[in-house]
């Protein structure tokens, strides 16, 4: 590992999150499913990671394990060394859509996890109305979700998912509902504002590009049952110790090499 | 621009007043047009059934006897409006509509929450609400009336008529709310009463409007019923008293007033609905 790419100086210590050995079967009585088999990953604090696999691996399977809002059939999750029970106010699990509730305005939608959790909720709004202005959403506060365009309810639901001052942000493929301009630019500002506050994410994703440019490792999936297939530390040591954009990554003469090698592992046959 | 620069701070400089292009301006006196049109042929319908209900039997195309009409209906109308008559029997029936009402809808919401929170409960009962709410429910009137009394059967029935239905519709109305939308309690840690109250109530208030909307209908008829079978007051009783003395004046007004209730009922509700779910998409 070359300590180069890690930031803010975070150092290798006991990871935030580590999962240990996970198998999970879904058991309906039409049959069982094998969704994932002997995964181990450990993710350390300030870490980006990227999870990129054919569709139904189990990528969001992993997610929900890790979030706690399921337990796995073997194997433990561990978050700063405890065995996860249950949800954990320390994670933060951002889901595949918005999923505003369209009777709530933007601003009770982000308070949504402060009520669930008893947190404060004076504080809460403060922190919420200060991240909504951040992120652009000043004036939409009072504003119902069917008044927001795509991009503008996606950045509302992260302002929701931050609210509650998480460690470690799980996101299952954020952007993928939104048109590509929007989901680069949108990708773009996440990434800054993430890597500002020295967050931890877990990145689900299918896009390629997105994975390497976001992250700082991408672990690659293999089909169902899901084990890790690779896992590829990604740098770009061409471009200096100052971590450009992702969309200025895109750019970089180390991405085809990280695309292609993904690719194939991926193991995509067209026409299949 | 003007150089008094009084226009208001958020108007674009160049921004045109926002006009209608001929075309747009076209369009919208057509839908207008249409509008008026559809409300001028109703209200003209609405005349023309009186005027046809007025003439028929007066010029003894229908037998006068059997179908009453309006001007007989009148003096019938005033004379029990001043003797504070017409006033009282129509108040005991809406007031037993609105308990049968609330206690149904009520009713109906509670159960509906227990067998959400008990799938087990729900496995088990489902066949039995499915028959409940196929029998007709009128038909135990008669019994109601002699188990709970004048007063209380009419409340019995208003309440059953709509209790299954309204049981069985939110119900659904609970499982249709959005998976994911739970899921998305549940990240945050929400226990299932959280989710009850925060995610799953507020997600089915569309479908309490419409069971809401079955439910003052189907009371209404319950209470009827059982005016019918047992009362000395309200407005199914005067139906029937009208019928029975052949005095079909006063059943026809009846009748009549039970018409502009509903009417007045339907457009609460409509009034409720667009205020409530005007941010649902
Ligand atoms: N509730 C469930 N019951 C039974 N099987 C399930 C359930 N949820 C997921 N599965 C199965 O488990 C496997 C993994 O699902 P999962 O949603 O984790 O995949 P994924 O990698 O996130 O896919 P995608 O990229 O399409 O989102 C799939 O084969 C799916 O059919
Ligand atoms: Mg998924």
């Amino acid at each position: 590992m070359k300590p180069t790419e890690r930031r803010n100086g975070v150092r290798d210590g006991a990871p935030k999150v580590e999962v240990r050995d996970i198998g999970l079967r879904y058991l309906a009585e039409s049959g069982e499913t094998e969704a994932l088999r002997r995964i181990n990953l450990g993710i350390e604090a300030g870490e980006f990671v990227s999870i990129v696999g054919p569709s139904g691996c189990g990528k969001s399977t992993l997610l929900s394990l890790i979030a706690g809002i399921m337990p796995p059939t073997e194997g433990n999750v561990l978050v700063d060394g405890v065995p996860v029970r249950g949800p954990n106010p320390k994670l933060a699990y951002m889901l595949q859509s918005d999923f505003l509730f369209e009777w709530r305005t933007i601003i009770e939608n982000v308070m949504i996890g402060p009520e669930i959790q008893g947190l404060s909720l004076k504080a809460a709004r403060e922190r919420g109305e200060d991240l909504l202005s951040r992120y652009g959403l000043g004036d939409f506060m009072n504003h119902y979700p069917n008044q927001l365009s795509g991009g503008m309810r996606q950045r509302a639901a992260l302002a929701r998912t931050l609210v509650t001052g998480p460690d470690v942000l799980l996101l299952d493929e954020p952007f993928s509902a939104l048109d590509y301009q929007t989901r680069l630019t949108l990708a773009d500002e996440v990434g800054v504002i993430l890597r500002r506050e020295g967050k931890t994410v877990i990145l689900v994703t299918h896009d390629i590009s997105e994975a390497i440019t976001m992250t700082d490792r991408v672990v690659v999936m293999s089909r169902r049952p899901g084990r890790i297939r690779a896992e590829h530390q990604i740098g770009f040591p061409s471009l200096g110790p100052k971590r450009p954009s992702p969309f200025h990554l895109r750019k970089a003469e180390e991405f085809p090499g990280y695309f292609d090698e993904i690719w194939n592992e991926l193991d995509i046959h067209i026409g299949a | 621009m003007s150089s008094t620069s009084t226009s208001a701070p958020d108007a674009a400089p160049d921004a045109a007043p926002a006009e209608a292009s001929p075309l747009y301006a076209a369009y919208l006196r057509r839908i207008r047009l249409e509008r008026h049109l559809v409300r001028v042929v109703q209200i003209a319908a609405l005349v023309g059934f009186f005027v046809l209900w007025e003439v028929a039997p007066r010029a003894h195309w229908v037998n006068p006897l059997l179908t009453s009409y309006p001007s007989a209906m009148w003096p019938v109308f005033v004379d029990m409006l001043s003797k504070g008559e017409l006033l009282y029997h129509t108040w005991v029936t809406v007031e037993e509509t609105i308990v049968g009402f609330v206690f149904g809808f009520g009713g109906g919401i509670a159960l509906a929450i227990g067998l959400w929170w008990s799938r087990f409960a729900y496995k088990v009962v489902d066949p039995f609400m499915v028959v409940a709410n196929a029998m007709p429910k009128t038909a135990l009137a008669p019994i109601f009336y002699i188990w709970l009394g004048d007063k209380y059967s009419i409340y019995g029935i208003a309440i059953a008529v709509g209790l299954f239905i309204t049981t069985i519709m939110l119900y659904n109305g609970f499982n249709e709310v959005d998976p994911n939308k739970v899921k998305l309690a549940r990240t945050f840690g929400a226990s299932r009463s959280q989710i009850l109250r925060k995610v799953v109530l507020p997600g089915s208030v569309p479908t309490m409007i419409a069971a809401l909307k079955i439910m003052v209908g189907l009371s209404l008829v319950g209470v009827i019923v059982g005016e019918f079978q047992s009362s000395k007051a309200g407005l199914g009783y005067l139906i029937v008293y009208g019928s029975q003395i052949f005095a079909m004046n006063l059943a026809m007004m009846a009748i009549t007033i039970l018409a502009v209730i509903s009417t007045v009922m339907y457009v609460v509700i409509f009034r409720f609905e667009r205020r409530v779910l005007r941010h649902r998409q």
